[in-house]
């Protein structure tokens, strides 16, 4: 009896301290964004640090297919300094944009914002987004937004080719993605396939190149034996250990991996000719729902996403390129005139040209 | 007055409650039928395409493969835990369920990242001159990932079906002179086998549905094709249809094999199960033991350990604090518990109905409600959704609701709780009801003083099964939970698909800790006492 409960008390202490572990772990690097009295902290108060406005009545509804840890500070910051509040709304971006279909007129999501322009061209096909304000669009560079103007870039993710330092000499890398068909690359190369954002650069390759250039190239990847993978994050992952040697990705998971792993990571993005398809920068994306009552609202929120203390959190933070207000790329990003971002890009073919692409995927016999 | 026979009238109440059941259950199969229409979807020739048919028969080989290895894994370690004399069985018992808890994207990414070249495992190996670990990928990938996180789905119902049997049939074989492994065979596995099929099915459905882990190990099946079609409704509506229909095809084979084995004996625990010695056998019986829990429970949980701790010694700011942890957690907790209870409540009528009288909509609604399990969480979601925006007025009261929520949780986890409760149902002894009514009993007190007691520990693991699977369930959490209820899998989603990997172990840690102590206080110490 006495021995049971004092098995018991041992596994309950084993447990509690487990606990207190945890907990300490978390609390240890606190970066609480609530307000306090009447100023931010944490990461929102680098992006607004006056006192915050005094709430209003208006609410407005974001569905967010880009995590809080990213945009979260951004909208703190808003909510703070405009005094309207912001409700959330976050998931993946693909599913947001299918249940605000299935939700149709009554969703009450006001703004979208998206990792990729997939899902805003797949809302805009569906007549699901409005036509933005012009003084609002005139807040990015043409290429970056809509054609019809019914959303806007935000931020860009560059496609690179992440590879592994311990398997590969710099000295060996690419300068173009049609490299990545030589015999020197047989079965070494990670794509992406499934992913979104692979299918979205895989749409402006074929409004680029031209369909058959781009579909040539992809049967030439698959003969050259592509490792067909899921998404970026597990692909930059394989790569930091080694699995194979190199994956077709958005520049900005290996920066998150390697802060987050430190020296068991060992991976380096590499960009390609700023004039090649494969540098290409592919935007996160914020459109204004047809049936929003508070269309004033979403654009200031879209706006304020696109200030320089915005702009200047994404790519300092979050390592992003910004599109905006003219504040140029962290430090460890290479700056823009050496990377794709002067392509010609009709970004509106995302929408419309991604059932073509995802039938060429398929056909490629990528799948096996 | 003649008494109705078993097989014959049920109570009208039971009846209402069991068909209106049946038709909330059958919503996505609904939604999807008229999806399919409304969008001039073209199921029909989809599926004599290369394009279905590849992947279709990779999803088909990789279900009976991880079904067969599961159904042995899981009765072989059940019968262990629960009638052996195997050291440390109650910790085992706790143990073993705990795969079952990791969302299927970080459990399968965290087992390869450290089984795979380069990981943990490949690092360890290399100071004995191992210099490049086996890929897992492919066929064999995908079924060794499945097998080590899918066990538990045939483990936790059939340990529960083990410890209720009474030991005295084991212990007239074996003073009849018969072998452990006889009497296994012969006695034990034919008690037991209702239960084995029924987790195996579980297991059959959620490999066709899965695509977490077979994405992870680049297995191509037809989820695949499911998901890089999201965008190209009428494809994936149609593929969908047909995961559907091969689901039905499946539970429907399921229970003609049952129906030729009446094998399902009522029983009772009257007495303490009679432990069999291992003997000689115990320590190779505990080395596979250990063997399926490194796999399965602590190789993953190496890797969250190592994106927690080398993100916390790099001194790299973490973005979390206690408060919004301990948040996430009660969110989790509370939501997933009254998700087990209504659940169970919810497919209680229909496996009382059909597994008591017999009945056909008993037995229709227990198919639909298998069924449904291999539809992917997205679909469920997306039904919720379009039921409740068929007026103004069901939008209202409906949308993002925690009413919508917990609805969807039962219609996605009913088939979980569905066969563990049918044998709950079964093993009630007729004779102890008769007796009861005989003496004048009311229907309503029958059931709470004579059928609920005895049918507790099927109860309680058909809720603690619900329980664990709702803890890490994401597609419905994210979409249909009010706006900023938030749970540990949907943060831990949320950052870990954005490469915050040290916030996401972090999170992953607490989700398998409080999911042990659940299974703990919730599923084996009530069936202990």
């Amino acid at each position: 009896m006495l021995r049971a409960r004092l098995r018991r008390s041992i596994r309950f202490t084993a447990l509690a301290t487990t606990v207190t572990l945890i907990a300490a772990a978390c609390g240890s690097g606190s970066s609480a964004t609530a307000a306090t009295e009447n100023t931010l902290d944490g990461a929102a108060a680098e992006i607004f640090s006056g006192e915050c406005a005094a709430a209003t009545e208006t609410e407005i509804t974001i569905y967010s297919g880009r995590d809080e840890e990213l945009v979260g500070p951004v909208l703190d910051a808003f909510e703070c300094s405009s005094g309207i509040s912001v409700v959330t709304n976050f998931g993946d971006p693909t599913d947001l944009a299918l249940t605000l279909v299935e939700e149709g007129d009554r969703t009450p999501a006001d703004v979208f914002l998206s990792k990729s322009p997939g899902s805003v061209g797949f809302l805009q096909n569906e007549g699901f987004l409005q036509t933005l304000d012009d003084d609002l669009l005139g807040l990015v560079s043409d290429e970056n937004t809509a054609a019809n103007g019914t959303w806007v870039g935000i931020t860009g993710r560059q496609r690179v080719l992440v590879y592994n330092t311990e398997l590969v000499d710099a000295g060996d890398l690419p300068e173009s993605v049609f490299d990545l068909t030589d015999e020197r690359f047989r079965g070494q190369v990670a794509i992406p396939a499934t992913n979104g954002s692979f299918q979205d650069w895989f749409t402006v390759f074929r409004s680029q190149e031209g369909d058959d250039v781009a579909a040539q190239w992809l049967a030439d990847m698959v003969a050259n034996d592509a490792i067909v993978t899921e998404s970026n994050r597990p692909t930059v992952d394989a790569v930091g250990r080694g699995e194979y040697s190199f994956g077709l990705v958005n520049h900005y998971y290996n920066f998150q991996q390697a802060e987050a792993l430190g020296d068991d990571h060992q991976a380096l993005n590499h960009n390609f000719a700023a004039d090649d398809i494969g540098s290409l920068v592919i935007v996160t994306a914020a459109g204004i729902t047809s049936s929003s009552d508070n269309v004033d609202e979403a654009q200031q929120l879209i706006e304020f996403m696109l200030s320089e203390a915005s702009q200047t959190y994404f790519t300092t933070d979050s390592l992003e390129f910004p599109l905006g207000s003219g504040v140029s790329p962290a430090d460890v990003l290479p700056s823009l005139d050496d990377s794709g971002s002067d392509f010609d890009v009709a970004f509106d073919d995302l929408g419309n040209g991604l059932e073509e692409t995802i039938a060429i995927i398929e056909d490629s016999g990528i799948f096996g | 007055m003649i008494r109705p026979s078993r097989t014959g009238a049920s109570p009208p109440l039971l009846r209402l409650l069991a068909v209106l059941a049946s038709i909330v259950l059958a919503g996505p199969a609904i939604y999807l039928l008229i999806r399919n229409f409304t969008a001039d979807a073209d199921p029909v020739n989809l599926l004599i395409s290369d394009q279905t048919l590849g992947p279709l028969r990779r999803t088909l080989i990789l279900a009976v493969l991880v079904s067969i290895s599961t159904a042995a894994l899981g009765t072989g370690l059940a019968w262990l835990t629960t009638r052996t004399d195997l050291p440390g069985r109650r910790v085992w018992r706790v143990l073993l369920v705990l795969p079952l808890v990791y969302p299927t994207f970080l459990g399968a990414a965290a087992l390869v990242r450290t089984l795979n070249p380069g990981g943990l495992v490949n690092d360890a190996l290399a100071n004995i001159g191992v210099d490049r670990t086996p890929t897992l990928q492919g066929l064999w990938g995908a079924w060794l990932v499945l097998t080590l996180l899918t066990y538990p789905y045939v483990f936790l119902p059939v340990a529960a079906r083990f410890s209720q049997l009474p030991g005295s049939i084991e212990q007239s074989a074996r003073l009849l002179g018969d072998s452990s492994w006889r009497v296994f065979q012969r006695l034990v596995l034919p008690q037991a086998f209702g239960s084995i099929a029924a987790g195996t099915l579980l297991v059959f459905l959620y490999t066709i549905s899965d695509f977490g882990a077979v994405a992870i190990v680049r297995y191509d099946t037809l989820t695949r094709s499911i998901e890089t079609n999201q965008l190209n409704r009428p494809v994936a509506l149609a593929l969908s249809l047909i995961l559907l229909l091969l689901a039905a095809v499946v539970v429907l084979a399921e229970r003609y094999a049952q129906r030729r084995r009446q094998t399902t004996t009522t029983s009772i625990r009257s007495d303490r199960a009679v432990m069999i010695p291992l003997g000689r056998l115990r320590p190779l019986v505990l080395l596979a033991t250990g063997i399926t829990t490194l796999l399965g429970l602590v190789a993953p949980l190496a890797a969250v350990l190592e994106w927690s701790i080398r993100g916390l010694a790099g001194g790299r700011e973490v973005r979390l604090d206690t408060g919004q942890v301990a948040a996430l957690t009660w969110n989790t907790v509370w939501v997933s518990t009254v998700a087990a209870v209504l659940t169970v409540l919810l497919v209680l009528p229909i496996a009382m109905l059909y597994g008591r009288y017999r009945s056909r909509a008993g037995a229709i609604g227990n198919a639909v409600a298998i069924s449904t399990f291999a539809l992917p969480g997205i679909l469920v979601a997306l039904a919720g959704t379009f039921f409740i925006n068929q007026s103004d007025w069901t939008f209202a009261t409906f949308h993002n609701t925690l009413g919508i929520l917990l609805f969807a949780y039962m219609i996605r986890f009913a088939a979980l709780a569905m066969g563990t409760t049918l044998l709950a149902v079964k093993a009630v002894p007729d004779r102890l009801r008769d007796a009861a009514e005989t003496l004048g009993v009311s229907g309503i007190k029958r059931f709470v003083s004579i059928d609920a007691p005895l049918m507790m520990p099927g109860l309680l693991a058909a809720g603690g099964l619900v329980l664990l699977s709702t803890m890490k369930e994401l597609p419905i959490s994210l979409l249909l939970s009010p706006f900023e209820f938030e749970t540990l899998a949907t943060r831990i989603f949320g950052t870990f698909s954005e490469a915050f990997v040290t916030e996401a172990g972090l999170m992953a840690l607490t989700l398998v800790l409080f999911s042990f102590l659940a299974t703990w206080l919730l599923v084996i110490r009530p069936s202990e006492s």
